[in-house]
């Protein structure tokens, strides 16, 4: 269930960091195959992100699908904003989409090539 | 967890009678799929807001039954 105190925290996680990632497992250790593909998207880029571990936190975990009506994580936040999973940073990262939206956000990230 | 690919079929197919709708079973498991859904109901639609529709068509299965369902969207030609 999502509730105010629920949907605050996420509200401020995603509004104090530019990069979000609600993922399983760390950035370091992803703990899913999914996770682990948006993990290297962004460290290929070179984006700086935070990567939020909902296997630590169930609440978030449950809570982080209701806030974007997405089923499944991860789950990529920019300047607080849902971009999207695994499919579709995969597809926007092999299209050049991710680097151009990441930039005009006025997130740095290194062009994919 | 499993699911069956004609039920995914037929479950999309009940939301968006249009689809075009190829699915692939990336591991012979039954839970690790591709599909690839073009119908025209995605025009004017965000990505998001496609592969949205194509979860509520499989009515909260997506993350629950179903693990692993690689989503791509199209509109037609």
């Amino acid at each position: 269930m999502l509730d105010d105190t629920l949907r605050q925290r996420i509200d401020q996680e995603v509004g104090s960091n530019d990069v979000v990632l609600f993922m399983k497992g760390t950035p370091v250790f992803p703990q899913c195959g999914f996770s682990a593909v948006v993990v290297q998207v962004l460290s290929h880029l070179g984006v700086k992100f935070k990567g939020i571990n909902v296997l630590e936190d169930p609440a978030i975990r449950d809570g982080i699908k209701e806030y974007s009506s997405w089923p499944t994580i991860p789950q990529l936040y920019v300047k607080g904003e849902f971009v999207g999973g695994c499919d579709i940073i995969r597809e926007m990262f092999e299209s050049g989409e991710l680097t151009e939206m990441l930039n005009t956000h006025g997130v740095d990230a290194r062009p994919a090539a | 967890m499993a699911m069956d690919a004609g039920d995914i079929e037929r479950l999309i197919k009940a939301a968006l009678p249009d689809a075009l709708i190829t699915i692939e079973d990336l591991r012979g498991d039954g839970d690790h799929y591709a599909c690839h859904v073009v119908s025209a109901a995605f025009t004017g639609k965000n990505r998001i807001q496609q592969h949205q529709m194509v979860y509520k068509a499989l009515q909260g299965r997506m993350g629950t039954e179903l693990h692993a369902l690689a989503l791509q969207t199209a509109t037609p030609e």
